[in-house]
Formats: structure tokens, C-alpha cells, sequence
């Protein structure tokens, strides 16, 4: 598996580490079952899912990493600073 | 003991991290640690990348590297990229000008620094790293931060046939080792 950093161009998965799906983080008075559902509850689905990956071994970048978990591919991969994720108003 | 203000102190000599280590020649490609310099990571404020890279080169004589790239100043100078929005300052000790638009961080003896030289050194390094070190895809002057043999670590290019290798202090042991063996392996194979 490679993954195409946006800073350092494609690198090997080694490089990277994964930290789980990519949510969107509740806001601020969010109710309790919104934050339930985002600390415990995963779809884990045979397709197309978003995760954050930290690059760890390059750039130092967090990134939003869409790929297909049934055939590894890889669709997409962004900054997660330049996501909307998390910490909605 | 030295001098220093009105009161005697411990003279404390600078112990890089290759203290103790020789430097090597296999096969065509040498070892050797570089000389000591003042190393400080410049972190740019968030929006004043431009206005850091103004007072760099107002203080330096040299702009803020781009991305996995590198530049030269005054008096051999030198700024590469370091990883996300982070530039290493080579040589002098960053102008108090800096700090308006950076933060600024100490790293000199933080490193070991070393250089891997001669026909081949790309060889060598192919062995440890899972990027493309060849002058095609890694011109001189270029810099990134990849991993080496599960140690984080900047590369950068400095000539031709001539690289400069950065591990955290506490690595450069392994670091030889590491190096080392490739050269052998390397050296073997020609």
C-alpha cells in the first residue's frame, strides 16, 4: 500500500500511521448520544472508508486518507487541517 | 576550567553524537561525521511564512526552503526543508529578527550529522530508504524526510555523489551500524 502525501509525493505505507476512522467531532453542547457515537460507535465498512493517517516518518502531516477497503485502493488523500473535520461550531 | 564572566566554570567542550565513531571508506563510498554546527528548527507563525522568509534573507542571505527543497546564504548558510511548515537553519545562530515570525528551537548536538559519499552512496542509501534517491528524482539541493531503516531522518542532497544523513542524537549509533553494513553489502556487489 502507498499513499500519496500532498507535501512529500507517494511514499510507502511504512512511513505512515494509521489513528482510526475520520469523524466528524461534535460540537460544542453536542448531547450525550453524539458523543457516544463518536468515541465508540464505527461503521467498519467493506468499501470506501475515510481515516486519518499521520505521517510520521515524512512531513509530520495528519491526513484524511479515503480508501477502499475491498480492493486497497486508495481514492483520495488530503490535509486534515484543510478538512472540515471536527470541532463544528 | 575557563573564564567566563567574572567566575571560573567547567570547560564543556561540544561531544557530538559520532564521538568515538571513525569515519569510513568501503568500496568507493565514504562515512564521516560533518563538522558541528549551530542547527535551530524555524517553525513560521501561521500565515507568516512570506515575512519569515523576508527577514531570513535580510539576516542570512537566504529564503525559506520550499517544500522538500533547499537554500544557501552568507558565510555557507544554509536552510532545508524539515517536514510540514518547519525549515532547520544550518550554520549561523538565527538573527533575533526571526523570532517575530517563527518560533525558533535550538537543535545544535540534538542531531547527528553525517555525510555519505562517493560512487555509489545512492546504492547504499537504496538499501535503507523507501524512496527514490536517484539525481533523476533527487536533484542536488533537494531535502526530504523519510525513513531510515525505521529511524526517523532527513536527507538531503549536497552533490552529485554526496549526501547528508540527520538522526536524532540518541540514533547515531544505529545509525553507523546501520550505514556500515550496507556499505559492506554494497561494496560486495560491485
Amino acid at each position: 500500500m502507498r499513499i500519496t502525501c500532498p507535501l512529500c509525493g507517494e511514499r510507502d505505507r511504512r512511513e505512515f500511521n494509521v489513528k482510526g476512522a475520520a469523524l466528524d467531532r461534535p460540537g460544542e453542547g453536542a448531547d450525550q448520544d453524539a458523543w457516544h457515537s463518536y468515541v465508540n460507535l464505527r461503521q467498519n465498512p467493506a468499501g470506501v472508508l475515510a481515516e486519518l493517517w499521520y505521517h510520521e516518518m515524512g512531513c509530520g502531516s495528519w491526513l484524511t486518507v479515503t480508501r477502499n477497503t475491498v480492493t486497497h485502493e486508495v481514492l483520495k488523500v488530503e490535509l486534515a487541517s484543510e478538512t472540515t473535520l471536527g470541532g463544528a461550531a | 576550567m575557563i573564564q567566563r564572566g567574572s567566575g571560573l566554570v567547567a570547560d564543556l567542550g561540544v561531544k557530538t553524537a559520532w564521538d568515538g565513531l571513525e569515519a569510513l571508506k568501503i568500496g568507493a563510498v565514504t562515512l564521516a561525521e560533518s563538522a558541528p554546527q549551530s542547527l535551530t528548527t524555524l517553525a513560521p507563525f501561521r500565515g507568516q511564512e512570506a515575512a519569515l522568509s523576508k527577514a531570513m534573507t535580510v539576516a542570512h542571505g537566504l529564503a525559506f526552503p520550499p517544500v522538500q527543497g533547499s537554500t544557501t546564504g552568507k558565510k555557507s548558510a544554509r536552510s532545508i526543508w524539515f517536514g510540514r511548515d518547519m525549515a532547520l537553519l544550518i550554520g549561523p545562530d538565527p538573527d533575533a529578527s526571526l523570532a517575530k515570525y517563527a518560533a525558533l528551537t535550538d537543535q545544535s548536538a540534538g542531531w547527528a550529522v553525517v555525510e555519505l559519499a562517493g560512487l555509489g552512496a545512492e546504492d547504499v542509501l537504496a538499501r535503507l530508504c523507501p524512496v527514490d534517491l536517484r539525481l533523476a528524482q533527487f536533484d542536488i539541493g533537494a531535502s526530504l524526510r523519510t525513513e531510515l531503516k525505521h529511524m526517523m531522518a532527513s536527507i538531503c542532497r549536497l552533490d552529485k555523489d554526496r549526501f547528508q544523513i540527520m538522526v536524532f542524537r540518541s540514533m547515531a549509533r544505529t545509525l553507523y551500524h546501520d550505514l556500515k553494513t550496507a556499505m559492506e553489502a554494497q561494496a560486495a556487489r560491485r
